[in-house]
């Protein structure tokens, strides 16, 4: 065949154009995502957790470790208790994250209670301001999530966060958090935690559905989230939280 | 015309390049970012869907009672009614969605350590939550020698 070189780069040209039409066309179009019971737009996900509740017995740790394979050593949620003096000045301690309760408290005289801790699923999160590549983000219904194909492993949320609730997962290399136990909620299952929270201390809530009791709970309560100041829109509401606690 | 034409070929040739490198750039681009991305916002929609299929472990406390009536009585009945099954007995998706449930056995929970985790006396439980120091308390005997777990009054 004689093909002089005006023909090829037409010929090229031509191909390419027509590809590329096509491809946009293909991204405009999409395929249309499964119809499904649960719809996003319909839920905000948060959680109410009741201080005076909390026994430190480390039964959601385990639940949330065995329920998200979470590795040894790492924790998506964890348990503190606090010691606080008359000089206002916690002492701090969560042995394993409590993931086996506490030790018996030796220390008198001082006030001391539980806090659990997790995700606040911020909904201005300083975690997800920071990822270059789109990684992390909050999703429709209110939930703060990784996606591990994007992320790159470069650790600027777990610095981001305030609350010290990330951690890079060994074994993936990539950030790694409480997703609320998101491959539940669709399911219309609470999270592994709530679940095996014996005193009812923790309690998925959202805020989108009329009939939740959390909003009779912030009518009637006095709460706080951590560290207010931070601007960071935590969805995660302490009832009773103690001044000292950080 | 003809003239302009043939004169005019030096800035045809540049654009035919640059049209093509733009149009390889937007076939690259197509092929490199999932179909999802932007759909809610700077990340790829479909990552949503991969993280629900993540498979769950605790059944939930309707799946619990489904079968097992008599304990849940027992349990309703008592101070730990408000307790959910799975919170003793750990993780039981794979003996409640199992055809046959008996083929996945849940182990019996380790009464040692499991009772002690809520009950061990600490100063910074709730004041009215029921504390005992298990070492003095019973001497050493099993919690369940005494109390019935579901049911836990003497």
């Amino acid at each position: 065949m004689d093909l002089s070189r005006r023909d090829l780069f037409a010929a090229g040209g031509k191909l390419l154009i027509l590809a590329s039409v096509g491809a946009t066309f293909e991204q405009i179009t999409g395929a249309a995502p499964p119809s499904e019971a649960y719809n996003m737009a319909d839920h905000w996900w948060g959680m109410l957790v009741d201080i005076d509740k909390c026994i430190g017995c480390g039964n959601c740790v385990r639940a949330c470790s065995r329920e998200n394979q979470v590795p040894k050593g790492y924790f998506r949620t964890w348990v503190e208790r606090y010691q606080v003096g008359e000089d206002q000045q916690p002492q701090v301690d969560s042995p394993d994250g409590a993931i086996d309760g506490f030790p018996p408290n030796t220390r008198a005289g001082v006030k001391s209670f539980f806090v659990p801790k997790l995700c606040n699923q911020c909904k201005d999160s300083p975690c997800v301001q920071v990822c270059p590549v789109g990684a992390t983000y909050v999703s429709p219904d209110g939930v703060v999530l990784v996606d591990k194909n994007y992320c790159l492993g470069c650790r600027y949320c777990i610095q981001a966060c305030p609350y010290g609730c990330r951690y890079l997962h060994p074994d993936t290399n990539t950030a790694d958090k409480c997703t609320l136990c998101y491959h539940r909620l669709a399911q219309g299952l609470t999270t592994a935690c709530c679940e095996a929270c014996p005193t009812g201390a923790r309690q998925l809530v959202d805020f989108k559905n009329p009939r939740d009791p959390v909003h009779e709970f912030l009518r009637r309560n006095k709460v706080q989230v951590l560290k207010p100041y931070m601007a960071t829109g935590a969805k995660v509401y302490y009832k009773d939280l103690d001044g000292s606690v950080r | 015309m003809r003239q302009f034409l043939r004169d005019s070929g030096h800035l045809i040739r540049p654009a035919v390049v640059l049209i093509a490198g733009l149009a390889a750039f937007l076939v690259i681009r197509t092929a490199l970012i999932p179909k999802a991305f932007g759909k809610f916002g700077h990340y790829d929609a479909a990552s949503l869907d991969v993280i629900r299929q993540h498979p769950i472990s605790y059944a939930g406390q309707d799946a619990c009672v489904m079968c097992h009536d008599a304990e849940a009585a027992m349990r309703a009945a008592g101070r730990h009614a408000r307790v959910s099954c799975e919170a003793c007995h750990g993780p039981q998706a794979a003996h409640a969605n199992a055809g046959d449930p008996s083929a996945h056995k849940p182990a019996l929970p380790d009464v040692a350590n499991l009772c002690r985790r809520c009950h061990e006396k600490d100063a910074a439980k709730p004041k009215d939550f029921p504390q005992v120091v298990t070492a003095e308390h019973s001497g050493g005997a099993l919690c369940n020698a005494c109390h019935q777990p579901h049911n836990p009054h003497l």
